[in-house]
Parts: C-alpha cells; sequence; structure tokens
C-alpha cells in the first residue's frame, strides 16, 4: 500500500475525537482491592463490549491488516487513539488478546487461519491467553515438554502449562508445544491455537499470596487439535517464540496493538501512582517529612521515566538502530520500578501497612502490594532473563553455558517433575 | 538524546564533534588541568563561530538555530561537550545570551551580547548561593535601591567561568522581590575568588558583593518580578546540563564496556562474568533512560509545555542519581586502573559529579516535584487532561 492510501494521522484523530465523544463511556476510578469472581466475569463482559464499541467505529486493530477486520493503519494512528482515548473508558481485559496473541497469529499463521480468528478478536467476542510457561520450565520456554503428536489431519496435545493469566475466562490459548523430541530444543518445537471450551482441556486456579486467583495452570489431556489450527510451520515454532517473547516484553511498555489510554501510568505494571502516595502521605500527616518527600519524588520521577525509556527504545527498535531484543531494557526497567514503588509504598505507610482499618483498604494495600512486589520481576520472563538478554543480545557479551545445545531435546537433563 | 535529529542537526553535531575531537585531544584536556581559566580563548572563539553561544539567541539579536529550535540543537552540542569532558562555560554563556536575548535593554544587546556571541566576552549566571542559603530556588543576595542605582550585597557560587567571566547575570531581592541585573565583573566592590574544582577544566568562583553600585538600567528582565524569568533560565540549564551528563554517562559506559571484553582475567574476558554482564544490563538501561528522559525534558522546555518544569525536575532526579551511579559502576569494572589519574574515566566521573551538584541536587528536585503533586491534591479532574 502507498503512503497515499493511508488516513492522515490528523483525519484519523478527528475521526476517533468525534466517535469516541458520542460513543465510548467516561473512564471510571480505578479501584484497588481484589474482585470477587462474579465482578471480574461482568469486567470481561465489560470488556467485549467496549471493544466491540471500538470495532463498529473502526477504531480497532489499528495494526491489524484490513482483510481481517483491522484498520491497516500505522503506531502513529494507535498512539492518536491511545491520545484521544484519555478519559474514555477502553477494553482493559483485551491487552494479551492482542499482544502476543492476535500479533503472533497476524505475523505467522495461513490466510484461512486469520480469516477464522482475527475478526472475532476484533469484536471482541473470542478472548486469548498464552499457553507458554510450563511447571518444569520458568524463564526457559523453549524447553516446553507439551507434546503435540500428529494423528492424520490431526495433532493429539498432552502437558500442562501454567501461568496463563485468565485462562479460566479466555476462550483460545497460543499454544507452545514438543513436535520432535529427537532434534535439539529450538528446532523441535510448534505452535497452535487451541480452543479452550473443548474436552481435554481442565483449567486450575492458582491462588497467590495476595488472594487473586487469576493465574492457572493448564491441563491438556489428549487434546485434538486440526491442523488448519496450527500457527507455525512444523518443528519451526520457535522462529514464532523469539516474536511472542518479544510481543511479550513489549506488553509492559505500552505494545501497539492495542488500546490503552496515553496517560504514562505506570500500569499495568501494579504500583501505587505517586499522585495517590502523596494524598495517602498527606492523609497521614507525613507530607512533610523530608525523607517521605524524597520518596515521593522517587515514586513520581521512576514513573515517569519508564513511559519515555519505552518510548525510545521502541522507536529505536522501528529504526532498526538497535536490536529488537532491547524491548529487555523496558522490561527490566518496569520491573525495578515496580518493587521500588513497592518498597516506597510499604515506607511511607509506615506501620498502617501492615495493620490498617477495614476503611482504610488503599493504606493496606500498600502492605499487600509489597508482598507481591517481586511479581513484576518475575512475570513474562525474570529480570535475571531480561539481564542475560541485553548483555548477550544487546551488548554481544558471551553467552552463558548452557547443557541443552546440540543434542537431541530428548537427552537434555531436566527438573525432576513437579506439582 | 534527541530521538528524531533533522540533517541540519546531524551536521551542527557532527561539526562539533570533529572540531572537539581536533582541538581537545585528552592530552590536551589533560594540560588545562593547571590553567587558571580551564580553557583557550581561542578554542572558544572559534567554538562560537560553530554556534555554541547563540543558539538561544533570537535571530533579530543576531543568533539563531540551524532548526528553529534553538534549545534542542544545543542540548546536541551539550551532549558532545559530554562525550568528550570538553571544556568551555557552554551552560553559563548560552543562558545569559538567551537572557539577554530575552529580556535585556537594547544597551546590553549592543554592548555585551555581540561579544558573548563571537565568543570573544565570557558571561555567567551568578544565581546559586553558597551555604546554608545553598538549596534550589534560594536568593538571599540584598538589591537595595539609591537614587537611579541599585546597590548589590550579598555572595554568589559557586558560578561557573566567575573569575573568567566579564559579566554576571546576578539574581537578587529587590525590596524582597526577585530581580536579575547585568553586573560587570570589574564593577567596585565586588570582588572574585576562584574555588577548587572536582572538573578537570570547568572553573568555578564564589563572587562577593559588598555595596556594588549598578544603574537601575542593569536590570534584565521584571524589576521585582523576575521569578518565572529565573524559572525559564534554570529549566534551559537543566535541559542543557541533562544533555552533557547524558553524553558523560555514554562515554564512560562505553570505555567500560570495551574493557570489559579486553580485559582477560582467569583465562576469561571480563564480559563472560555473568554478574559483570548483569551489572552492564542495569547500566545500560540506567544509560538509556538517561537519553530518553534528557531527550523528553528538552522538548518539553524548548515547546514551553505545561510540565516543563515537572519534567526538568524529573530528568535532574533522575539522571542525578544514575549519572553518578553509572559513573561509580563504570570505575568498579575497571578495577584499580579505574581509580588512576592516568585512565581517561575520572574525567567523565569529575563532569557527571559536578553537573550532578549543580542545578538542584537529586534530592531537592524530588522535593520541587512532591510540591507539584501537591498542588494536584484535591483536584480530581487532574486526572483526566
Amino acid at each position: 500500500m502507498s503512503t497515499a492510501d493511508i488516513e492522515s494521522l490528523d483525519a484519523f484523530r478527528q475521526r476517533a475525537r468525534s466517535y469516541l465523544r458520542d460513543t465510548m463511556p467516561p473512564a471510571r476510578p480505578a479501584r484497588s482491592g481484589a474482585m470477587s469472581d462474579e465482578e471480574e466475569l461482568a469486567e470481561i463482559e465489560h470488556s467485549r463490549m467496549l471493544q466491540r464499541l471500538l470495532f463498529d467505529g473502526g477504531l480497532a486493530g489499528i495494526l491489524f491488516p484490513k482483510e481481517y477486520g483491522g484498520q491497516g493503519l500505522t503506531e502513529a494512528h494507535q498512539r492518536v487513539l491511545n491520545e484521544e482515548i484519555v478519559g474514555y473508558d477502553h477494553p482493559s481485559r483485551m491487552g494479551v488478546t492482542f499482544a502476543p496473541c492476535g500479533a503472533i497469529v497476524n505475523e505467522f499463521a495461513s490466510h484461512e487461519l486469520k480469516l477464522r480468528h482475527i475478526p472475532p478478536m476484533l469484536r471482541g467476542e473470542h478472548i486469548w491467553m498464552q499457553l507458554l510457561s510450563e511447571p518444569g520450565g520458568g524463564s526457559d520456554v523453549a524447553g516446553a515438554q507439551t507434546t503435540a503428536t500428529r494423528d492424520g489431519d490431526e495433532w493429539v496435545l498432552n502437558g500442562s502449562k501454567i501461568w496463563s493469566s485468565g485462562a479460566w475466562y479466555a476462550d483460545y490459548g497460543l499454544c507452545l508445544t514438543r513436535t520432535n523430541w529427537d532434534v535439539e530444543k529450538h528446532r523441535g518445537l510448534s505452535v497452535f491455537a487451541v480452543d479452550l471450551h473443548q474436552r481435554g482441556i481442565e483449567i486450575h486456579r492458582i491462588e497467590m499470596l495476595n488472594g487473586a486467583r487469576d493465574f492457572c495452570q493448564v491441563f491438556l489431556t489428549d487434546v485434538r487439535i486440526p491442523d488448519t489450527e496450527r500457527v507455525s510451520a512444523v518443528d519451526d515454532g520457535w522462529t514464532v517464540g523469539i516474536r511472542w517473547l518479544f510481543h511479550e516484553r513489549s506488553l509492559a511498555a505500552g505494545s501497539p496493538y492495542f488500546t490503552r489510554p496515553a496517560t504514562g501510568d505506570l500500569a499495568p505494571q501494579r504500583g501505587t501512582s505517586a499522585e495517590d502516595l502523596v494524598r495517602i502521605a498527606s492523609e497521614l500527616g507525613v507530607l512533610g517529612d523530608p525523607r517521605v518527600r524524597d520518596l515521593l519524588g522517587e515514586a513520581h520521577t521512576l514513573a515517569h521515566v519508564g513511559p519515555e525509556l519505552a518510548k525510545r527504545i521502541f522507536h529505536l527498535i522501528a529504526q532498526k538502530s538497535i536490536s529488537d531484543q532491547a524491548a529487555a531494557v523496558s522490561r527490566l526497567y518496569t520491573g525495578w520500578a515496580r518493587a521500588r514503588n513497592n518498597t516506597i509504598g510499604l515506607e511511607i505507610a509506615g506501620p498502617e501497612a501492615v495493620a490498617w482499618s477495614a476503611d482504610d483498604d488503599d493504606i493496606g494495600q500498600l502492605g499487600i502490594d509489597y508482598l507481591t512486589r517481586q511479581a513484576g520481576s518475575i512475570g513474562g520472563g525474570t529480570v535475571e532473563m531480561a539481564r542475560n538478554v541485553i548483555s548477550e543480545r544487546v551488548l554481544g557479551m558471551p553467552r552463558e553455558r548452557s547443557g541443552d545445545r546440540d543434542i537431541p531435546f530428548r537427552d537434555v537433563p531436566r527438573s525432576a517433575p513437579s506439582r | 538524546m534527541l530521538l528524531d535529529i533533522t540533517s541540519d542537526q546531524d551536521f551542527l553535531q557532527e561539526t562539533t564533534r570533529k572540531y572537539i575531537e581536533a582541538e581537545c585531544a585528552v592530552a590536551t584536556i589533560r594540560a588545562l588541568r593547571h590553567d587558571s581559566a580551564g580553557f583557550d580563548p581561542e578554542y572558544w572563539r572559534r567554538g562560537a563561530e560553530l554556534g555554541w553561544t547563540s543558539l538561544l539567541v533570537a535571530e533579530a539579536d543576531g543568533g539563531g538555530s540551524v532548526s528553529g529550535s534553538g534549545l534542542l540543537d544545543l542540548t546536541l552540542i551539550a551532549h558532545e561537550f559530554g562525550r568528550h569532558a570538553a571544556p568551555g562555560p557552554l551552560l553559563s554563556c548560552g543562558v545569559v545570551a538567551g537572557a539577554l536575548s530575552r529580556w535585556g535593554t537594547a544597551e546590553h544587546k549592543e554592548s555585551v551580547l555581540p561579544g558573548l556571541m563571537a565568543g570573544t566576552t565570557v558571561a555567567s549566571w551568578a544565581h546559586a548561593e553558597p551555604p546554608p542559603h545553598h538549596r534550589l530556588g534560594e536568593v538571599r543576595l540584598e538589591a537595595a535601591r539609591r537614587g537611579g542605582d541599585v546597590v548589590l550585597n550579598g555572595t554568589k557560587g559557586p558560578v561557573e567561568a566567575g573569575a573568567q567571566a566579564a559579566y554576571l547575570l546576578v539574581s537578587g531581592l529587590l525590596e524582597g522581590r526577585l530581580t536579575q541585573f547585568l553586573v560587570p565583573a570589574t564593577a567596585a566592590g565586588l570582588s572574585i575568588h576562584p574555588l577548587q574544582s572536582l572538573d578537570l577544566t570547568r572553573r568555578f568562583a564564589r563572587v562577593t558583593f559588598d555595596d556594588v553600585v549598578v544603574p537601575a538600567s542593569a536590570a534584565v528582565g521584571t524589576p521585582g518580578g523576575a521569578a518565572p524569568q529565573i524559572e525559564e533560565l534554570l529549566r534551559l540549564g537543566l535541559a542543557i546540563q541533562l544533555a552533557e551528563t547524558a553524553g558523560a554517562m555514554d562515554a564512560a559506559f562505553t570505555m567500560a564496556l570495551e574493557w570489559a571484553f579486553s580485559r582477560y582475567t582467569f583465562g576469561r574476558p571480563l564480559a563472560s562474568y555473568q554478574e559483570l554482564k548483569h551489572r552492564f544490563a542495569d547500566m545500560k538501561t540506567w544509560l538509556e533512560a538517561s537519553h530518553a528522559i534528557a531527550g523528553r525534558v528538552a522538548l518539553a522546555v524548548q515547546d514551553g509545555d505545561d510540565d516543563a518544569g515537572e519534567l526538568a525536575s524529573i530528568g535532574k532526579s533522575y539522571i542525578g542519581s544514575y549519572g553518578p551511579e553509572l559513573a561509580q559502576d563504570c570505575v568498579q569494572m575497571h578495577g584499580g586502573i579505574g581509580v588512576t589519574f592516568d585512565h581517561d574515566l575520572h574525567l567523565f566521573l569529575r563532569r557527571i559529579t559536578v553537573n550532578r551538584a549543580l542545578l538542584g541536587t537529586p534530592t531537592e528536585h524530588r522535593d520541587r516535584l512532591v510540591g507539584v503533586l501537591e498542588s494536584h491534591l484535591g483536584d480530581p479532574g487532574e486526572a483526566i487532561r
């Protein structure tokens, strides 16, 4: 497509602005604390409805091709939409559906698979999630042991996936499987689209130490998938996997594949905004304390530098002046910044963070957030992995020794089975 | 560091880079260690021909930019100053020239500005005061009217190139309200006490005003109403300073990175040790974040954004903290050689450390940020633009 065919940013902005004004409900205040399942499911339905509104207004799937229901526009258009939607409600639970899942389907799947799956994503009808990590694998996602065995025009999947956020309400999963155990680790993988509402899928919700139950372990037992649902070439799943991890890392920094208000917030990494911390410090009567002020200023600094760093890194990646693995730089920053934010929150709240009155839940939340402080440095690949990626792939330093190269995956030493 | 630069800006930066590389070899910088001025006047004059001192001056006053955004152009120059630990009062001359162009009298523009832009005259911004009045924004210098004159009493410092400057832009309290004056360094009652400096080439002085008499026409900008003007100069100064620090961080990091590949211990390069690799990953993150926020600050200040002051403080809070941290970690990566005078790393550690302390420390800027957030308290409309 020539650039002349693409809607100008100004025209797009006007169109988005007027549609959002006429159609989109206003933003709702963020709520803290855990939701009941009923509230969570209502929230999912609400996100589907908002996604449908975007779709009906020609504002869904900015980067997805028109033939699959998207807009065929650019990242710059997505940024405009993110700016215009500030102050309006947005489909907050559709993120993973579009990145990594939708982006990967769009980049690798067959024309027929895209025709079948991308439009329902864009209309909010299908919510997708990732079937990537495994109980035995940790950050070593290419060590997947969930096996897909060919049976005529079908594949039979067996194994278990973990940390699948939202699997309990999702419709589809993007699943990394091992299709060949007799070749080296990265050469025997394949990726499938898996309908989660089918026989052989069993979903267990995992309770986290803060009471959240969004993460799931998904057990696959003789799950039959038609070959037409295969996203990668057979045994070439790691080509997909590399991009998958890229899209996952870009999530925290604000992926261009979905719509999120450009408010510069630390979201979706959990943390309390500096504005809220200032309010809490004010309520506690400690806003005059120079130590508290220093911490508040630090929280505000870290929250604002992160999005600027992300913008820079993704700009450099788009210009090809830095490795696309540099997304790990942003990932390392957000993991660290969230941990620091949680520590600052705990410090400012003092004893109130560990023993609080029921009507001071936002202060109690600072204590609870602190307990899960490291989650932001673990999920989506640990910060240690990010540090390896930065030093090896971005700075070109020697790779760590590994015990899984140049031998059939079957012979690679593995953790004893757990869970 | 800016992300999108025009080919003209690229040329400007390249020209400065080549000039500094030709004129300021490390041996030259080291030799200037014992030079009282810290820079060669001829080097400065020729640098001024490259635009160093005129980028914040309006075209009508003989200045101009290559991109239409003089501050952005100047931050590219400042970045090169940082990358090479280059000598010369870039920030001070730039800020004073900018102030005279914006608010100076015809007399200032005729008799002072041309020399500043030509690089034949040095001027400096005498705003900060020594302890215990050294906190960001604190001004105690007294300016009292006497007939058609104003009498200045007080102390300023550290003043960059204070002993080399022919003119000082001095902030003081006129009837309790902030006012700026352009004062010749030769004025009676003005004494200049050169200070020792951590930087090899950047000189500072403490300047004492003991009944220094200047005409009322020495005021630059609105008498009694200079607070917003001083704030603007602070933002310009911070944009320049942050760009320079980011450049110096870049140079220190590059040096340590090369060292990690070439230095072998126990039969392996340093770059093969995971503990050290992870330290480099952290430093790379601080470095990229510093480039990102320095660029954002420059754009916001250039455009006069509503949040430009807040962003400038965010920039100083971040870079002022992580710049020195990165520099010290680069020293640590080098081992013993890193703390010797023979090695060049300290040129950048010095520049970064000096910049951290000037125009407000990170702690002071964090305090300022909380002031901004406090002003939003009880204003829920702030959440939605």
